[in-house]
């Protein structure tokens, strides 16, 4: 059903779809109203869980982990300071291979505290071994719910995933979206059936002592499956293009690249204005494309190179800084690229601020005439410490 | 991909007889004398096959569950230092979501550090949440897995890495850490301490905080040789000095209030449990530093009524 409907509660009306058996979630500042929609779920009898008020984030992903090894489909969200507090249990659901889902409502890390969106903070927990999944806008990061469920819970896999979805941009805005009917979800979903549990008729132990003769495989095995987690992505893409009658599961989009000299590459709602910009660009008689990652991890290294061969200009936009170093989206791509393509790092949308339609086009000036690996776009000078200002 | 079963000490050790109703079985790597291995063993077999546990990190999680061996006879999990109780908490809402939770005990169980200093929190949260969890402390009074560092639960004036003794130091400055009292001033069912000093009792409380619905707490004396440096084969024995002493009171909370102590009408002196331990050996040679420890024995004496 197509309803007009904001980001948190179309996102919780597509987890409720899911049937999830156990949430739990902290309202750490900041917060979205996915869980308050999933609680008003719950008190009205038309969802039936579990929900646990935790005392805070790292209780949250505590609680899920536990759930899910007792054989429950777990759910829970967070953001920020909340995801960062999170992070050294998410290591630990990855490690014991048990597919919880977590939204992520991408926002900026402390200090300066600030509650608006960057993907700051799902990229500094990139290596934990959770499958990201990024959105464009409330649509998608519906899709990409139901299908996560599915590719995290595939018997192959057994990997927590995370879909991450702007903040504010995608949480608090309004799209008319498509819910999907709970008949649909069923016969995409099935119920969770886990070849593991903790199961006092089979007693297993779960989180051991793993010594250097054992500890390098585990971390092969979560390597070996993300691999095949990049075939698994576009077939369960079909399987929800088949049901849902939408494309929007996959591993990348290309958006006007076949014929592009130039590409831009960005992930989540970022790409929605690009797209925009290369329509008007298009217009002018400009080859101008865009290259959307969804999967961030596993990364599409081969989809991505090949998306990109053609290019002569490339130009990366990330919402993130690997402090010290680039981007990360830029560091993941510029080495897989060829010397020939040449590639632009751009770090832009911090913190919050809008990422404009005349940003873009700067962007897009300087992909075509420079090469600099980290250039931030937008900079106030008036606020820069004196020894940092370029003019 | 592996999950290593559980069952691989516990089969081996199911030929022999005598342990075919252990659910926490011998072959783990627990040093001779620990009082943990033998408080966990009371409380596994009294809990029964009906039962999931959840670990804290620390020494039982590490002499327990070496991969790909288990010494656990019951399904069992561990993933961090301060979340035993909140592990516990989702596996109970869980097994309540899937109808399954009356055939089924949840124990949470964690060393001092992982109840009274990193998983205080988490602890009670659960309590307050009301989840039917029984969390068992197993204390041995210091961070005993990392070398021995204090934590909240370590004793006054004991010598440990980070509380060292020396000219100017008596050791740990500051007494236990009334966990059981921050537990019961949760107004939880159940809230008792327990000592391997009498195995009995360690028997008798699990049995009945099982039976009650809801959050329960129980710490259990636990001496450990290593830390202590004591003798292997007194650990019973320093136990019992313990709570004879009155420095480890035994007593129990229903729902705040205390309801019962283990009476120590002639208690013996500090001095008896202190010589037993190198831990307090910079203790014995001064009337002074005795007569403080005396007094933290004769305030748990008073406080709690154990005369």
């Amino acid at each position: 059903m197509r309803r007009f409907i904001e980001g948190s509660h179309a996102m919780a009306e597509a987890t409720k779809l899911c049937r999830p058996e156990v949430i739990a979630a902290y309202p750490i500042t900041p917060q979205t109203h996915i869980v308050e929609h999933l609680s008003q779920f719950i008190a009205d009898g038309n969802l039936n869980a579990k929900s646990i008020n935790v005392e805070s984030e790292h209780s949250a992903a505590s609680c899920v982990l536990g759930s899910q090894a007792a054989g429950s489909r777990s759910f829970t969200c967070t953001s920020s300071q909340g995801l960062i507090l999170m992070s050294e249990v998410l290591f630990c659901i990855a490690g014991m291979r048990l597919p919880v889902m977590l939204i992520c409502a991408n926002r900026a890390v402390s200090a300066p505290i600030n509650i608006w969106n960057d993907q700051q903070d799902s990229i500094a927990i990139r290596d934990a071994g959770l499958i990201q999944i990024y959105a464009e806008n409330i649509q998608e990061a519906v899709d990409l719910i139901i299908a996560g469920h599915k590719i995290g819970e595939n018997p192959k896999v057994m990997l927590p995933v995370m879909v991450c979805v702007d903040g504010f941009i995608l949480t608090h805005g309004m799209e008319v979206v498509d819910i999907p009917s709970q008949d649909k979800v069923d016969n995409f979903l099935p119920p969770y059936n886990p070849p593991y549990k903790l199961d006092i008729n089979n007693p297993m132990s779960f989180g051991l002592l793993g010594d250097p003769s054992v500890y390098t495989e585990t971390r092969y095995a979560i390597q070996k499956t993300l691999e095949d987690v990049l075939q698994i992505i576009p077939k369960v893409g079909g399987e929800f293009n088949d049901i849902f009658g939408r494309s929007s599961v996959g591993l990348i989009e290309e958006y006007k690249t076949s014929d592009a000299e130039t590409i831009l590459v960005a992930m989540g709602s970022v790409c929605g204005t690009i797209k925009d910009i290369v329509d008007i660009q298009r217009n002018k008689g400009k080859k101008i494309g865009l290259l959307k990652i969804i999967a961030y991890r596993p990364f599409p290294q081969a989809e991505v190179k090949k998306a990109l061969s053609q290019a002569k200009n490339v130009g990366i936009v990330d919402k993130n800084i690997s402090l010290g170093s680039n981007g990360a989206l830029y560091s993941e791509i510029k080495s897989i690229l060829p010397e020939k393509i040449k590639v632009n790092g751009f770090v832009a949308g911090l913190g919050g601020r809008d990422i404009k339609p005349s940003t873009v086009e700067k962007i897009i000036e300087s992909t075509e005439k420079e090469e600099n690996p980290c250039k931030f776009v937008d900079l106030n000078e008036e606020l820069l410490w004196k020894e940092f200002k370029t003019v | 991909m592996k999950n290593y079963s559980g069952r691989s000490l516990k089969q081996f050790n199911m030929e022999k007889e005598h342990l075919k109703e252990n659910y926490y079985v011998s072959g783990h790597t627990a040093c001779a004398g620990c009082g943990q291995s033998m408080a966990v063993r009371i409380v596994m077999n009294t809990a029964g096959p009906n039962t999931i546990a959840t670990n804290a990190t620390g020494c039982l999680e590490v002499f327990s569950s070496k991969a790909p061996q288990s010494a656990f006879g019951v399904p069992w999990i561990h993933s961090l230092f301060e979340n035993s109780a909140a592990i516990a908490s989702g596996v109970e809402a869980a097994l309540d979501q899937q109808g399954k939770k009356d055939k089924i005990n949840v124990i949470a169980q964690a060393g001092d550090g992982g109840t009274a200093d990193i998983g205080l929190q988490a602890l009670s949260g659960m309590l307050e949440r009301g989840h039917d969890v029984l969390f068992v402390c197993y204390d041995n009074e210091a961070y005993m897995n990392t070398g021995i560092q204090r934590s909240g639960l370590t004793p006054f004036s004991a010598h440990t890495t980070t509380s060292p003794s020396g000219k100017k130091s008596s050791g740990n400055p500051r007494p236990k850490k009334p966990v059981v009292e921050i537990c019961a001033a949760h107004h939880i069912p159940y809230s008792a301490t327990s000592s391997i000093a009498n195995p009995k009792d360690i028997e008798i409380k699990v049995k009945k905080a099982l039976q009650i619905k809801g959050p329960k707490y129980l710490q259990i004396h636990v001496p450990c040789p290593l830390g202590w440096r004591s003798e292997s084969s007194l650990s019973i024995e320093i136990a019992k000095q313990a709570v004879n002493t009155g420095l480890y009171p035994i007593v129990e909370y229903e729902y705040g209030k205390l309801t019962k102590v283990r009476k120590i009408p002639s208690p013996k002196p500090v001095s008896e449990y202190l010589k037993l331990q190198g831990r307090f050996k910079h203790l014995l040679k001064n009337q002074e530093e005795i007569a403080a420890v005396q007094k933290v024995a004769d305030k748990n004496i008073d406080y709690y009524g154990l005369k």
